[in-house]
Formats: structure tokens, C-alpha cells, sequence
């Protein structure tokens, strides 16, 4: 297990409690409920350590090397996942991933930021951070999505649209802006969960939609914090202050009015408990989805269209 | 010194050289340096009759200058920022906008107006870079939503002049829904089949270019602005490598297809019309002209 720096306190009674387990095995001293009493105290430690976070340790967990990916969802709540790729017109960007799959049977629609585990596909998956051809692979598969009446769920979970000279070159501001203007009027269901990171207009890219749904511990926000410090601040390691004073955690996105349910993560974050996160979102996005299917796609649309015309607080006089 | 002055008293001689020069009567060009004055500069759109560099001009002076000056009226001039976060960096963003709302006179970084061009009724909006960098947030777009709304109930035609570095830090999350908000709207008016004309101008950057400003029927950039999604120094320091010459300006778009064409500051209104006019099946306003289009006739 990796340990943030606030979670040191968490770290140090667990590598004791890992000691005493070694020790146990080939003494004859039962210490079981020594160890019992550590566990208990660790677990109360990371209680009380949860249940303080700041804005920054939120955006730090979000980010942690060992959080549930999309493909991770995929594959503990979906079926016969097939990957599709390519935009048919430049590459094949794997820092987005998608295709049809089952969720509970039912046909569904999935596209999602991915990164990568290990170094090796960390680069190979950019990590993250689509250029154009991801998102216009997205595109795609949500023109798909639409004709054949699939319902389209995104799993959104990046620091945001690489910027690179290539990527300018092929287009990034007008392959994101293309997806803002075409999921504003797809015609099937579109959910998003926000898993990790939601990295301004390359996460919104793939997440207008009819539900946000986010993770207690991700993020989602116009810039980093490290970069809102870096101009406002004048100072990347005004972080903290900036993740603050913008508000990138789950519950203070939801203050906002923007968000229609926040999922609770296990204990200590999903990375904890990859398989009980999973049943969440599954619980989540099945009861979101039932709700959305009742309705006729006009009616969809008009609340979709409502809700985008909605966003924003302005003063009127 | 001349004969003139040689001659004069030198009293008078005093007086002249103390007799102060009214406050920004000439400027410079920010491109080549050459002495203008300002009212000639002014007449030329900003744009330096020497050289052609085409200078940043305010929101209200763009529109004003671009529409037909008889019957232009502002629309959605009451809608106004608020500070919903309470934001506060090393100054508090209230004191930001009050600060920026005194040096520019305006309340938000958009002005939309409603008005003719070359006789065809248009709406027309144009961001105000001197605020706040012409970031969007919650009142920005709000107003764009309310010009792209009046031109589909009235069928008019949208022009957008966008000068912006991107979405508001200040308003957060908010100001990045903004983008979704306004590409949404955009959809009601291509599905009306109402025309949409995009212009960047020094400079498009972020949020704004990767919404409102490339969903433009016709994308148009004005000469060497600044156009992109990620600002150069982002791109530097994650390529590490330095960044091909004319990168992210209006010709580099054109060349990579990102843009229709490149115009003139001077022949905007003549050439936005005659657009207009030919998707919207209207006679030429300017008399029709033989030519490919390429350059000045």
C-alpha cells in the first residue's frame, strides 16, 4: 500500500502491525490481540484523518498511483467490454478508451479517460492527457451510442487535454469545443462519474451529460491547483491555497447545484477497496440509468438543454 | 536648432517647449515602432497603416465600429459577475472586478449588441480583453447565451469577436461549465439554421477558443492573433523543446485547417456581410465583386 504524506501517521501503525503478524507466526506469545487493538486504532486514526481532509489531500487522493482506473470499472461491473479504437481519421489515442459493453445485461455505451499503472503504459497512455484523435475517437463512439440507441456513460479521471505542439496543431480547443456542442444534443442518456480527476475542458470533453456523479475523493476543477497558484499566486506551491479557495473536492462541487449524487468511497479512499467502490458505482449508475430510461429522449434533452442553460451564478437588475 | 527658433525670443521659445503634448495623442506600434497618431490610428481600426499590425481594441470600440453606426442597441447589459465562492487569491475577487469594472467601464467581460451591417439585422458580441484577461465566467456566458438567444428569436445572424485567455479561475468550476453552457446554445441556433461567424482575435486562448470560439460556421482569425488551446508556456515546459516560429497564430491555424481564413480588420464588415448574406439568400450588400478571394481586389 502507498501512503500519502498525511496518511503517515496511518503508515507507521500499519508497518507495526505488519512487524507483529511476522512476529507472531514463529513465536509462541499469541499477540493477536495486540494486533487486534492496532487495527482498531489504525482504523479510528484513518477515521479521524478522513474525516478532516483539505481541499489539496482530497486532489491528492484523486490523484493517488493506486485509484481504481476506468478500464478497472469496466471490468468489475460490465460484460462483454470490446475496445474500440481510432478516430478513422489520424491515430488511435489510448489515453481515452472506449466501446460497447453490458451493464446488467443491457447494452450501454462506455468511454473514459485511462492511465496508466506502470511506467511503460503511463507513456504509452500519455498519462491521461488525450490530444485530438481522443477525443474524436469519443465522438465517434458517441455517434455510435446515438444510433444505435445506446445509453452512454464516460468515466471522467484526468489532469486534462495534453498540451503539446502536435495537439494544437491537429485542433485540441476545437475537437473539445466539437464534443461540449455535440453531447449537448445527443440523442440516448449520457452518464458521468467523475473516478479521479476532473481537469477542466479536457475532462468536460467527454462529461456533458444528463447525471454527474462523483467520487467522494475526486476532483473537479477549471485548472490544477498547482497551475490556478502558479498565475494567481505566482507560486505552484500555493496549491493548497488555491485547491481551497476553488473548491475541487466532491462535496464542495455539489454546493454548486452541479453535481446529482456524490458516491461514497470505502474507508481511506477507493484504492482501499477497489471491489466495494465498484459495487457503488454500479448500484449508482444502474439506478441513474433506470431513471433517465423511463423518460422519452425529448424529454431528456429539453432537461438536458435546461440544465446546460442553467449553469453559472450572475447578478440580473 | 533652426533659423526660426534662432531668431525667436526666448520667452516664447520657453513657453513652447513647456507647453505640455495632450496625454497619448501619438503611439507607438506595438510591431514596428513607428510614431502614429492616435486619431489616424484610431480611424484605422487599430491597425497600423505602416506595418498592418493589427493592435487589441476595446470591446465597445469593435462593435461600434463594426456595425452600421445608426440603431445599435446593447442587450443583456444587466446581467452582471457575482462572487458566489468568495474567491480570494492574493486579492479578493470582488476587489478584482470592481477594479477592472472601473478601468474599463464595463461590468463584464462581454458586450453584446444588437444593430445592422451593411443593412442585414444582426447580433454582435465582442469580449473585452481589458477585463480580466476577457476570461469567461457565469455573466459572460450568460450573455452569450442571451445574444445567441435574441438572434433565434429574431433570426438574426451572430457574430463573436473573441479576445480571451480562457475560463475564470475565479469562479471555478462555474466558469468551466460555461463552456458547455455556450456550445449548447449554439446548437439551438445551427439547428435554426441561423449563420454563426467566429472571429479570433489577439489572442483566443483556453476555454474560450475550446468552446464558443471554434464552433463558428465560419471560424475567421484576424492577422497574427494569438490563437490556442494551451498557452505556449504550458507547452514549453511539458515538450521541452522550443516551439516552431508563427506557433498557435492565426496563419498556423490556417494552414492546419482550424481556421477559414484570415482577414483584414479593415474589410471585416465588407466580408462577414457578403457571408452572411450569401447563407442567409440575401442580395450582395456590398454589389457583387468578380475575384477568388484571395487577398484585396
Amino acid at each position: 500500500m502507498n501512503f500519502l504524506d498525511f496518511e503517515q501517521p496511518i503508515a507507521e501503525l500499519e508497518a507495526k502491525i505488519d512487524e507483529l503478524k511476522f512476529v507472531s507466526s514463529d513465536a509462541e506469545v499469541n499477540i493477536g490481540e495486540e494486533i487486534a487493538r492496532l487495527r482498531a486504532k489504525s482504523r479510528a486514526l484513518t477515521m479521524s484523518i478522513f474525516s478532516n481532509l483539505t481541499q489539496w489531500q482530497i486532489a491528492q487522493l484523486a490523484r493517488h498511483p493506486q485509484r481504481p482506473y476506468t478500464l478497472d470499472y469496466v471490468s468489475a461491473i460490465f460484460t462483454d467490454f470490446q475496445e474500440l479504437h481510432g478516430d478513422r481519421m489520424y491515430a488511435d489515442d489510448p489515453a481515452i478508451v472506449g466501446g460497447p459493453a453490458r451493464l446488467d445485461g443491457q447494452p450501454v455505451m462506455i468511454i473514459g479517460h485511462q492511465k496508466g499503472r506502470d511506467t511503460k503504459e503511463r507513456v504509452r497512455r500519455n498519462y491521461g492527457m488525450p490530444k485530438p484523435e481522443g477525443y474524436r475517437k469519443a465522438l465517434r463512439l458517441m455517434k455510435l451510442a446515438e444510433r444505435f440507441r445506446l445509453p452512454l456513460i464516460t468515466f471522467i479521471d484526468t489532469a486534462g487535454a495534453y498540451p503539446g505542439v502536435g495537439a494544437e496543431e491537429r485542433g485540441q480547443s476545437e475537437a473539445i469545443a466539437r464534443n461540449l456542442f455535440e453531447m449537448a444534443r445527443l440523442q440516448t442518456p449520457i452518464v458521468s462519474v467523475v473516478i479521479g480527476e476532473g481537469g477542466s475542458g479536457g475532462a468536460l470533453a467527454i462529461g456533458v451529460c444528463d447525471r454527474l456523479l462523483m467520487l467522494q475523493y475526486s476532483i473537479y476543477s477549471v485548472i490544477s491547483p498547482e497551475g490556478c497558484a502558479g498565475i494567481l499566486w505566482r507560486s505552484a506551491d500555493k496549491k493548497d491555497l488555491a485547491a481551497e479557495a476553488m473548491g475541487v473536492s466532491a462535496e464542495r462541487i455539489a454546493k454548486l447545484g452541479v453535481v446529482d449524487e456524490v458516491i461514497k468511497e470505502p474507508l481511506g479512499g477507493a484504492h482501499r477497496d477497489p471491489q466495494a467502490m465498484a459495487e457503488s458505482v454500479r448500484e449508482a449508475l444502474l439506478r441513474h440509468l433506470k431513471e433517465l430510461q423511463s423518460q422519452p429522449i425529448e424529454q431528456i434533452l429539453s432537461r438536458r438543454a435546461e440544465r446546460l442553460r442553467n449553469y453559472g451564478v450572475y447578478s440580473e437588475d | 536648432m533652426t533659423w526660426f527658433e534662432k531668431i525667436m525670443p526666448s520667452r516664447i521659445k520657453t513657453e513652447r517647449r513647456t507647453r505640455s503634448v495632450p496625454e497619448g495623442l501619438w503611439m507607438k506600434c506595438t510591431a514596428c515602432d513607428a510614431v502614429l497618431y492616435r486619431a489616424e490610428l484610431e480611424r484605422n481600426l487599430h491597425v497600423c497603416p505602416k506595418c498592418g499590425h493589427h493592435m487589441r481594441i476595446s470591446a465597445r470600440e469593435r462593435l461600434q465600429r463594426f456595425l452600421d453606426p445608426h440603431d445599435v442597441v446593447e442587450l443583456a447589459s444587466n446581467i452582471g459577475p457575482q462572487d458566489p465562492l468568495k474567491f480570494r487569491d492574493s486579492k479578493k475577487y470582488r476587489d478584482r472586478l470592481a477594479q477592472a469594472q472601473k478601468t474599463t467601464g464595463e461590468k463584464d467581460a462581454l458586450i453584446v449588441m444588437a444593430g445592422t451591417l451593411h443593412g442585414i439585422p444582426i447580433v454582435a458580441c465582442a469580449f473585452e480583453f481589458a477585463f480580466m484577461g476577457g476570461s469567461m465566467g457565469s455573466a459572460v456566458g450568460e450573455r452569450f447565451v442571451r445574444a445567441v438567444e435574441h438572434a433565434l428569436e429574431h433570426r438574426k445572424p451572430l457574430v463573436c469577436f473573441s479576445a480571451s485567455g480562457g475560463a475564470r479561475m475565479q469562479e471555478a468550476l462555474l466558469s468551466l461549465l460555461q463552456m458547455a453552457k455556450t456550445a449548447a446554445a449554439l446548437t439551438r441556433l445551427a439547428e435554426a439554421r441561423i449563420p454563426y461567424i467566429s472571429v479570433m482575435t489577439d489572442p483566443t486562448t483556453g476555454g474560450v477558443s475550446a468552446s464558443l470560439a471554434m464552433l463558428g460556421d465560419i471560424n475567421i482569425g484576424e492577422p497574427k492573433a494569438l490563437i490556442g488551446f494551451a498557452g505556449a508556456r504550458v507547452i514549453q515546459q511539458t515538450v521541452r523543446e522550443t516551439l516552431p516560429e508563427g506557433f498557435q497564430r492565426s496563419e498556423f491555424l490556417l494552414e492546419h485547417g482550424a481556421l477559414d481564413m484570415i482577414v483584414d480588420r479593415r474589410e471585416m464588415r465588407d466580408r462577414i456581410a457578403n457571408l452572411i448574406a450569401m447563407l442567409m439568400h440575401l442580395p450582395s450588400p456590398t454589389g457583387e465583386r468578380r475575384g477568388t478571394g484571395e487577398g484585396k481586389e
